[in-house]
């Protein structure tokens, strides 16, 4: 009995449990070793994220662009590639989105259709040029990504005091009106003041769009050839570097529309000189959802509680907000080193056999 | 034009050093066939551990034998740290570029947790850096030791030493043969009887080492404090490493481009020549030249084959 449920139960999803679990444990000893105390800790932490309908709305508010970059970077690896230009494609695209927010006045849903849009065609261009680069020219998209997202830094860094200047600081846009945002009256009061917004929504059509493509179309069907075996996949008569570039112009828009969210939902102005984390937290969360649309769901909402939890640990306890990023990226310390747990697995099932 | 340029050269230098010694250690680990895109963690690492050791010597002693010991450490530090990569990508076969990243998220976030449990802000500021000073007897060169040799930092020529001492051992030893064959046919390497997870452990721990000193140099140098984290500059590094085409002398090259490039886009606004130019274009000009130097050297890349490729020895 045992047996099968083991059978049933995807590998994936052990080794990331487990990953899981490991990062939890040395998120302890982080604590013990500072003088702190660990169930403190973590009973402030998830507190933090759930105890009340606000904050929980706020878990999954913060949740929502996690979603769209983990899709981001999930998406691009089916193809094979590593889009660690995500942090610049949020960015550009959250720019783009903030451009329509603040310059077009429309009805509410027309309005946030364009906003969204012009965000998923921001990201598809910043990703476009790494694909295009990698397609043409065999140029690794990770350095090419790496210098796309301080470009994008440094116009956004220019054109917001340019043209969008806030009324009291040089370093912010002006603030969006409620029209323009992804707010909507309705989730606010349902979350008692929440900053939740359509985001949330936007991410998990996204996770059901993402499936969809990677395993219903042909067009997932070749982006996952390529993935598997290039040359393959060029033999099977499919055109790679088609692919690739497209492959990473989607990962690019997912990427943007999570800017969209985090600058006209989540925020409601732009901030300059700030690299957005949740480009690179995207990276975490596909490793975590094993790379597959509905496992960054999962963890996308397991790191967002983390992050909207960390604050509220920090208020009651001494221990810096610093050890959910810790907890996190020693997850995928062990996410990246699945071999170690895959071996233990194995051994286990050995010496079970055995007896 | 003169004066302008006497006046930026000594920031050019002092921002391509840290860059210059990371991009050698990433050199050592990709020559040797491990991708290490974790060097901006490495550099954080090595900041957080030069600061903390300054932070705690300076007051009880001599404050340039503190800055020299909390270098030290922080390329020690970054050694260390640099066993997780290794570990990963050696011994484990995981994807090198993933573990690269989890060493960067590792690195930023257990520094600025620790820094916390010392200070409290997360900032580590130190008493005082490194000074400058002027080379005796070379700083009297016309023109050449006005720009080279006045003002100088001592880690300058300490890097500079090691870049010469990092040709040699790549070039003129067994060890560096070793590890070209490594990085170029690992397979062809250990028939030979080279013990190939030796020789890229090695590698790995001294890009490690060097990237921790990059950091501490930024910390001594430019920074002043550890803020938990080192602007992208390991980042650069790995494009400058590109960019020089896997060579010492290139990446040379490479990085004093950055670094100049760099120091214009800053210095920018108060100099009236440069003033006419947008400043956004200043800004973004090292970036799109490093694309347009990916794609010029793409056709002649000089990329180690078996970079990224996770070592089996069973495999054929």
């Amino acid at each position: 009995m045992k047996q099968s449920i083991m059978k049933k139960i995807p590998k994936e999803l052990v080794v990331s449990l487990l990953a899981v679990v490991l990062g939890l444990i040395a998120g302890a000893l982080f604590m013990l070793f500072t003088g702190n105390n660990p169930f403190a800790g973590y009973s402030y932490l998830i507190k933090g994220g759930t105890m009340s309908i606000e904050r929980l709305g706020n878990t999954l508010a913060t949740a929502s662009p996690l979603i769209l970059t983990g899709l981001s970077i999930a998406f691009a690896f089916k193809t094979g590639l590593f889009n660690i230009g995500a942090p610049g494609q949020v960015l550009f695209g959250g720019f783009c989105a903030t451009a329509v927010a603040l310059s077009v006045n429309a009805p509410k849903p027309l309005l946030l259709l364009l906003s969204v849009s012009a965000a998923a065609l921001g990201g598809a261009l910043w990703g476009s040029v790494p694909g295009f680069l990698k397609a043409k020219f065999n140029v690794h998209e990770v350095v090419s990504s790496i210098m796309m997202n301080w470009i994008a830094y440094w116009v956004v860094y220019y054109a917001i005091p340019a043209y969008f200047k806030g009324s009291f600081l040089e370093t912010e846009s002006r603030k969006i009106a409620h029209q323009a945002s992804l707010r909507v009256d309705w989730l606010t009061k349902l979350f008692d003041g929440s900053y939740i917004n359509l985001g949330l929504f936007i991410g998990i059509i996204a996770v059901f769009v993402v499936a969809f493509i990677l395993n219903r179309t042909v067009l997932g069907y070749e982006l996952k050839s390529v993935g598997f075996n290039r040359h393959a996949a060029e033999y099977a008569g499919i055109s790679v570097n088609k692919n690739i570039i497209l492959a990473m112009m989607i990962s690019g828009a997912l990427a943007g529309i999570g800017g969209a969210i985090i600058y006209t939902g989540n925020a409601a102005n732009l901030q300059i000189g700030i690299v957005p984390t949740q480009g690179f937290d995207g990276i975490a969360v596909s490793l975590l959802g094993a790379n597959t649309p509905i496992g960054v769901l999962a963890s996308a909402i397991f790191f967002g509680l983390l992050y909207s939890g960390k604050g509220f640990m920090n208020a009651m306890t001494n221990i810096p907000p610093e050890i959910a990023d810790t907890i996190i990226a020693t997850i995928i310390y062990f996410a990246a080193t699945s071999v170690l747990i895959e071996r233990g697995l194995d051994k286990l099932k050995r010496k079970r056999r055995g007896n | 034009m003169w004066t302008l340029i006497a006046q930026i050269f000594p920031y050019a230098i002092a921002f391509t050093i840290p860059l210059l010694i990371t991009s050698l250690g990433g050199l050592f680990s990709e020559r040797s066939g491990v991708v290490n895109i974790g060097l901006e963690g490495l550099m954080v690492v090595g900041s957080f551990t030069g600061a903390i050791v300054i932070y705690t010597l300076q007051p009880i002693m001599s404050p340039d034998l503190a800055v020299w010991i909390g270098l030290l450490a922080a390329a020690l530090a970054g050694g260390v740290f640099a066993i997780l990569h290794a570990f990963a990508s050696i011994n484990l076969n995981a994807n090198q570029v993933i573990s690269g990243t989890a060493i960067n998220m590792m690195a930023g976030a257990l520094t600025v947790f620790l820094a916390r449990n010392v200070t409290g802000s997360g900032n580590i500021p130190i008493v005082r850096g490194l000074l400058r000073r002027d080379v005796p007897i070379l700083s009297e060169i016309p023109v050449i030791g006005r720009l080279f040799f006045t003002s100088t930092y001592a880690t300058t020529w300490l890097v500079l030493a090691i870049l010469l001492l990092g040709w040699y051992v790549i070039y003129k030893t067994s060890y560096g043969l070793r590890l070209r064959a490594c990085g170029e046919h690992p397979h062809a390497a250990d028939s030979a009887g080279v013990n190939v997870y030796k020789v890229r452990y090695i590698a790995v721990i001294l890009s490690g080492a060097f990237s921790g000193l990059g950091g501490g140099i930024l910390l001594v140098t430019i920074a002043g404090e550890f803020t938990g984290s080192v602007a992208g500059l390991g980042f650069l590094a790995l494009a400058a490493l590109i960019f020089g085409q896997w060579k010492p002398l290139g990446i040379l090259g490479a990085t004093a481009f950055f670094g100049l490039a760099s120091t214009i886009a800053n210095v920018s606004s108060v100099i009236p020549m440069l003033k006419v130019i947008p400043g956004v274009i200043l800004k973004v000009f090292p970036y799109i030249v490093t694309l347009i130097a990916l794609v010029a050297f793409s056709k002649s890349s000089q990329a180690p084959k078996a970079a990224g490729e996770p070592y089996e020895k069973g495999k054929r």
